[in-house]
């Protein structure tokens, strides 16, 4: 059996480097992987393409960092945390810092599922006089410099199974192949094996889409274990290059079973997030000022890490036992 | 009693959805409506989120649609390729309900929710078209929440993230998409409906202490107004069960403030 534990440090230097496609696991606030972000973000990696389907607080600081240089995304923001939209993710697209397409959230499933089986793309049902289809982000001559996207943002084509002349038009949209998923489980043995507890997403298709994946997980479970109960895993070992245990490793975000969302820290994250000069004491707290997850974890307190245990039950922590 | 026009508009959704409805629903208000439809009217329809978690019991209000809330309790736990499988499926597809929620509205029901200004150096972004504009397309039947300002509803959208009632039907059947059977756009002030005719929008009902000119004058678009009668208000339980069983920390439904003196 291979052993693909490593570190952050490591895992981030060895999958991605400066100018990478990248894609991110998780929604909004539940399940991001926040310490491979910061990872990310303490390596000073730059120029990163990125696609996601709705994300997201680790979606939100990368770009707020300045680590992303173009983006593919269906929906940028934390729900109610952000109700008008994640507030880097925001801001880079107002002050043009950013080039951005956008899609739906079908469609970048689609996207990623089709490269997970190796399609050139896959069909949808769908209107093509919305603005997501007729308005593209990334231009042609930007889309024909890069050879890692296709020349078209979205095109159409007719149900070949149909009578000639009676053809239902459809919209086809490219596959996603990124060089590297980073996802955040509950549980991984050694080599790969994962289990997501709770709604997997699109994480397994986006893990499945890349080239390389890199999981971090909050129990790190031998072969054996993981093993016993097949049924509950989802992502198997041979496409998972790098297994990084990090307990807490979706912080501030939710992990189901483990522990719930920490309100607090989003909405000092939001109030943060929307001046240049108090972001960067942000980061500066929060990741350039710690050398690792244990560090940062310490920053945000025993504490307050405590209260935000989950119910074993219910997956989160019910609102009725706080103050 | 007293009640503040956001519970009037979720109540209002609320009564829209029936038993045997699938409802799609997205954050904030939409949630809340659709509880209280379980809660009050329609206690077998059934709620479903874009990230897969279907039937959901909802025991405490969610605040995004990937939360850990929403897994608790369901018939299953999936992934967003299910959901939109749901939405479209021809079986399912018909019994779908989108709540739905945008930045503007225009006369047909088409939504934004990307951007206001300029596409590509916007004066201001939104998160973007989402899973909205798929369900849009897709569900049995839309509601759209909207706040009622003139600024929001507007003859011509500043971007088009989401279909609403086609201005040429056979553009939809074309893409094996039916139409959906029934629109409905529900504010703080009133419930517009869409003229199967012209395909365009008209005050349905004004909500007690509002006029349909009041309403109008809230549009930025020619509206008719002559169908419309006043909505009924919220019943005492109603109110009582959307303030002690659906959002008792007020975390959506702002309560109604104490009388200014």
């Amino acid at each position: 059996m291979k052993n693909k534990v490593m570190s952050p440090r490591e895992a981030i230097q060895r999958y991605v480097p400066a100018g990478s496609h990248i894609s991110i696991g998780g929604f909004t606030i539940v399940r991001n992987p926040m310490g491979l972000i910061h990872e990310i973000i303490r390596q000073k990696i730059q120029n990163l393409h990125v696609y996601v389907h709705s994300h997201g607080q680790a979606f939100d600081l990368l770009i707020g960092a300045g680590c992303v240089s173009a983006m593919e995304v269906a929906y940028g923001g934390t729900a109610r945390f952000s109700p008008s939209g994640g507030i880097r993710f925001r801001k880079a697209i107002e002050q043009g810092l950013v080039r951005f397409e956008d899609y739906t959230n079908h469609q970048m499933v689609l996207r990623f599922l089709a490269g997970a089986m190796g399609l050139p793309f896959l069909p949808l049902k769908g209107v093509t006089r919305t603005d997501v289809f007729k308005k593209w982000g990334f231009n042609e001559s930007f889309r024909s410099q890069n050879p890692r996207l296709p020349d078209k943002k979205l095109a159409t084509l007719k149900n070949p199974f149909d009578p000639p002349g009676q053809e239902q038009e459809l919209i086809a949209v490219p596959a996603i192949q990124p060089d590297v998923t980073l996802l955040h489980v509950q549980k991984a043995d050694a080599e790969g094996t994962c289990r997501i507890e709770g709604l997997t997403f699109a994480d397994v298709e986006q893990a499945k889409a890349a080239r390389h994946v890199i999981v971090s997980c909050e129990e790190l479970v031998s072969r054996e274990e993981i093993r016993k109960d097949p049924d509950r895993n989802q992502i198997p070992f041979f496409i998972v290059d790098a297994v990084v245990p990090i307990p807490y490793g979706a912080h501030p975000t939710a992990c189901n079973k483990y522990y719930d969302y920490d309100d607090d820290h989003l909405l000092l994250y939001g109030k943060m997030a929307a001046d240049d000069r108090t972001f960067q004491d942000y980061l500066d707290t929060y990741v350039f000022g710690t050398e690792n997850h244990a560090d940062y974890l310490k920053q945000i307190g025993a504490k307050a890490l405590q209260t935000l245990r989950a119910d074993p039950d219910l997956g989160y922590r019910p609102r009725s036992n706080r103050n | 009693m007293d009640y503040t026009s956001q519970e009037m508009m979720a109540l209002m959704a609320a009564r829209e959805i029936h038993d045997e409805d699938i409802v799609f629903c997205g954050t904030g208000i939409s949630m809340v409506a659709a509880m209280a439809a379980k809660h009050i009217s329609a206690p077998r329809s059934i709620i479903f989120f874009e990230t897969g978690g279907i039937d959901c019991e909802l025991r405490e209000l969610p605040l995004s649609v990937g939360d850990p809330r929403v897994m608790v309790g369901t018939t299953i736990n999936a992934g967003l390729v299910e959901s939109f499988a749901i939405l479209q499926n021809p079986r399912t597809g018909p019994r779908t309900v989108a709540i739905l929620g945008a930045a503007q509205v225009d006369p047909f029901g088409n939504l934004n929710s990307t951007c206001l200004g300029d596409y590509h150096r916007p004066r201001m972004r939104f998160p973007g078209a989402g899973g909205a504009s798929d369900a849009a397309a897709y569900a049995g039947r839309v509601i759209t929440f909207m706040l009622q300002e003139r600024r929001r509803f507007v003859q011509r959208l500043d971007y088009f993230s989401s279909p609403g009632r086609p201005e040429n039907p056979q553009d939809r059947f074309r893409a094996g998409l039916t139409l959906p059977r029934e629109s409905l756009v529900i504010t703080d002030k009133a419930i517009f409906r869409f003229d199967s005719d012209n395909g365009r929008m008209f005050l349905s009902k004004h909500y007690p202490g509002t006029t349909p000119e009041q309403v109008a004058a809230e549009v930025g678009f020619e509206i008719e107004t002559r169908h419309s009668r006043e909505a009924s208000p919220p019943s005492t339980e109603e109110i009582r069960l959307l303030r002690e069983k659906i959002d008792p920390l007020g975390l959506i439904i702002r309560r109604p403030s104490a009388p200014a003196r």
